[in-house]
């Protein structure tokens, strides 16, 4: 791709955007600076709620308060399955930017179904936190992070399915590549943003 | 679809525009126009449109706010009045706070900016539109909502910050603080969005040549604005969704009695909190540049000292929270820290005051309305700085906190800081939106009413604040002897009120009958005044090429104009974010109602929220089926898209 005409001449020069390509991946792409913005805005969602977890804890005796921290299976089972999900994410993301349509439907289902098999782990890691809600504070934090990030999981799992049904349809032009590339951008932040959560929740009541 | 009516003729030009470019305007607008009708109205993603009726509906708060004011100031007008109860008075004054905060101030920066920005830059619309209609619905409901509450007797009444415990399960009883809380949601869902969409506007919708020093002043001003957003926003998120969660389902994050902390909330309020003060500012400042630059003659001075400026206040405003907090147990190291930093603050602003003092001073002076509210704007201003200066420090703060003095300093600083100039904007760009210029005698009788009004309502409160008169007080006893003062406050306030009226007339009338503007009527530089006023569907045919920093004064400004897009399906250039070559055309989105239906059922979500807590699981339904309706491509548009389409 050139840039036709030097917008930069001392008289009216004519730009011809004609051949310009319709659409864009990565960070040309007006689509990527939007989804990283609502990354921005929940990334800092979590990072708050992150210190919510800490000042409660700074204001406690005891931590976890009167209870036993979370249980390690599941979540750690979770932490696994997130980041084996991250190869087909990258298959799908690396099969749409080379206009495979057969690829990105294949990776498009992998994806979900280890979407769905996390978020059915996830359930059972709501069975195995040895708090609620509305034991104490230290429950009430718990919740709210895990509770962010499975509603960043079940939204991502949902978009990633109306967009595989999507390429399973006629609908189908070359922007819909640009538009799988993206999904797969934000299903790395979903994964990224479970690294600390996992840690905070996990670990630190243990080893801090 | 397709409009094949020629552009709107410019009207009567009231100065020649020497440099406007030499290329014929395109016949029709294909893609870019709207649906006839009211069908039409209802689905437009025009970013006029849509910025047009969002500045509507924050000024219509903003007059039911001052009129929950002008209620406040009749009960406050003479000692031991029993006009209105504590109880409603209680819901007044948080109504009041609410209002101007959450659904005058911030959004109608944000309005502006949906309607002004894209324009500067010469983009055609707004990135993402159809997020803007549907950010439009969300706040317009919200605004509702507080409203319907208020009529009903459950107004919120726990002042705008909403402290825990007051606003808390224990102490606020019934649903007066959910209202708040979903207030907030509502809001700020709709404040973040329109953050990402100016920042992706300014990004990557600049017209080609326009790179980063060329970026008009107001137009940085809404980038850092939008970033503070970003970043500060959340934090009032989370923290009304926490407090409905203690208050919903008996969570403990305020409750001390479970290990939660009251002090959390003012902690996570005030995060946002503070940030929030400076982005209702530093669009005011971008305001103020704006006009200063137009009415003196010449570029503004020092344009790289006042972005940075900028870019400084969005930094150093995350560091002054705790200021608000000096009265509660936080560390003394802390609080001598937070000092230091509300007192650095004041060096970026002074700077930016300095530019505009030398650009006047060099200039050649125009005295028109919106430069008359400017001048009040700094006088304004620099009262409420000193009283800021006061307040930073910790032992005067202790002394007058929670008294009339504060009310004094904050409506010194935002209607100072924002109102002022925002009433200038409103003056500068009535022509832009409407083709037609406000009328210059009654603007200034609406400055001077507004000017000795807000004196004379505002002075008097920072003396009845040292004499101990605390803020929030339904009635005082005769004996205070703080009966004089409020009655000279309180004609003030009804001094404003008739300024108001006067401008609303003035609207009126203008919109008929004002002069027309044609397409630049200040002869000012920006590229928003190459352009048609009001201007046409898709804004610029074709879009223009520039290659100075006041495109429209410098000789060769405008560098060239844009072909081969097509107007249907409508086709925008996008340009690289630092140096804006172009990079990639893009279909843009057409209109659709689907914002408005996924708008009513994201209400529906945030309302039932109130009252049970499975409204989150089942109204979520609702939400998912309107947004992939919104998402999902018809056969016909996918078509037409294929036909434009190259690949990269």
């Amino acid at each position: 791709m050139t840039a036709p005409v030097t917008p930069f001449a001392d008289r009216p020069a004519v730009i011809d955007a004609a051949p310009l390509p319709s659409f864009a991946f990565g960070h040309k792409s007006l689509m990527w600076w939007g989804t990283l913005g609502m990354m921005a805005i929940e990334g800092m969602a979590f990072a708050l709620a992150a210190v919510m977890y800490f000042y409660i804890w700074s204001r406690a005796r005891a931590w976890p308060p009167d209870v036993l921290p979370p249980e390690l299976r599941w979540g750690s089972l979770n932490l696994l399955i997130l980041l084996v999900s991250t190869i087909p994410n990258e298959y799908t993301k690396r099969a749409a930017e080379r206009f495979d349509l057969r690829g990105v439907r294949i990776g498009l289902v992998a994806c979900i179904l280890f979407g769905i098999a996390f978020i059915g782990v996830r359930a059972l890691e709501f069975t195995t936190l040895n708090v609620y809600w509305d034991t104490n504070a230290y429950g009430s934090a718990v919740y709210l992070l895990l509770g962010l990030h499975t509603v960043h999981l079940v939204t991502d799992v949902a978009d990633s399915v109306v967009l595989a049904v999507l390429m399973f349809t006629d609908r189908i032009e070359g922007s819909r590549f640009a538009d799988a590339s993206e999904n797969a951008m934000y299903w790395y932040f979903v994964v990224a943003a479970w690294l600390p959560i996992y840690a905070i929740l996990y670990l630190a009541p243990r080893w801090m | 679809m397709t409009a094949a009516s020629p552009p709107a003729a410019a009207g009567p030009v009231s100065r020649p525009h020497r440099r406007e470019p030499a290329f014929e305007l395109r016949q029709r607008y294909g893609g870019w126009a709207d649906k006839p009708g009211f069908l039409g109205a209802l689905s437009t993603v025009d970013h006029k449109r849509i910025g047009r009726r969002f500045i509507v509906s924050a000024f219509a708060f903003f007059v039911l706010g001052g009129i929950l004011a002008a209620l406040m100031r009749l009960q406050l007008a003479r000692p031991d009045s029993a006009l209105i109860g504590p109880d409603l008075y209680n819901q007044l004054f948080t109504t009041h706070g609410t209002t101007m905060m959450f659904l005058f101030a911030v959004p109608i920066m944000q309005a502006m900016a949906v309607y002004i920005v894209p324009l500067m830059v010469g983009a055609r619309n707004i990135a993402f539109p159809r997020l803007a209609a549907y950010a439009y619905w969300i706040y317009l409901f919200g605004g509702v909502m507080l409203y319907a509450a208020l009529v009903l007797d459950v107004g919120p009444d726990a002042g705008w910050f909403s402290y825990t415990p007051l606003a808390g399960p224990e102490y606020g009883v019934g649903k007066r603080s959910d209202f708040w809380a979903q207030l907030i949601t509502f809001t700020e869902v709709s404040g973040l969005v329109v953050s990402v969409q100016l920042i992706v506007t300014i990004f990557k919708l600049r017209a080609p040549g326009m790179v980063l020093t060329r970026i008009p002043l107001l137009v940085w001003t809404m980038l850092v604005t939008s970033f503070m957003i970003i970043f500060a926003m959340p934090a009032v998120m989370v923290a009304s969704t926490s407090l409905i969660l203690d208050r919903l389902v008996g969570t403990h994050f305020f409750n001390p009695a479970e290990g939660g902390d009251a002090l959390l909330w003012q902690h996570l309020f005030w995060f946002f909190g503070h940030p929030e003060v400076y982005f209702i500012f530093l669009p005011g400042l971008g305001f103020v540049s704006t006009i200063v630059g137009t009415f003196a003659r010449r570029p503004v001075f020092g344009y790289v000292a006042i972005v940075l400026s900028l870019i400084a206040t969005g930094f150093f405003a995350f560091g002054l929270w705790v200021h608000h907090m000096f009265a509660t147990n936080v560390p003394e190291l802390g609080k001598s820290f937070f000092t230091a930093a509300s007192m650095v603050i004041a060096i970026p602003t002074a700077t930016q005051i300095f530019c505009w003092i030398a650009t006047l001073w060099t200039g050649r002076i125009v005295w028109r309305t919106p430069l008359l509210f400017i001048v009040g704007f700094f006088l304004i201003l620099v009262l409420g700085g000193l009283t800021g200066i006061m307040l930073a420090a910790v032992p005067l703060d202790l002394q007058i906190h929670d008294t009339f003095f504060v009310v004094a300093h904050l409506h010194y600083v935002l209607i100072g800081g924002a109102v002022f100039p925002l009433f200038g904007a409103f003056y500068y760009w009535f022509p832009k939106f409407t083709g037609r210029l406000l009328d210059e005698r009654l603007g200034r009788w609406n400055f001077w009413l507004f000017f000795i009004g807000f004196n004379v309502a505002f002075f008097p409160m920072h003396i009845l604040g040292l004499q101990g008169m605390p803020r929030r007080i339904y009635t005082y006893a005769a004996d205070t002897g703080w009966g004089p003062l409020n009655l000279i406050s309180s004609l003030g306030a009804f001094t404003i009120a008739l300024s108001v009226l006067l401008f609303i007339v003035n609207v009126a009338w203008s919109a008929k009958r004002g002069l027309q503007a044609g397409r630049d009527p200040w002869g000012a530089s920006t590229l928003e005044w190459a352009t048609d006023s009001p201007p046409p569907p898709g804004n610029f045919h074709p879009p223009l090429a520039v290659a100075g920093r006041e495109p429209l004064w410098e000789e060769g400004g405008i560098a060239g104009r844009v072909d081969g897009l097509h107007d249907d399906p409508p086709e925008l250039l996008v340009t690289s974010l630092l140096d804006a070559t172009p990079q990639h055309r893009i279909v843009f989105p057409t209109p659709t109602i689907w914002p408005l239906v996924a708008a009513i059922a994201t209400t529906v979500l945030f309302i039932g929220s109130i009252f049970t807590p499975w409204a989150i699981v089942w109204g979520s339904i609702p939400v998912a089926i309107t947004l992939i309706g919104w998402f999902w491509p018809s056969k016909d548009e996918t078509l037409k898209h294929r036909k434009v389409e190259v690949k990269p």
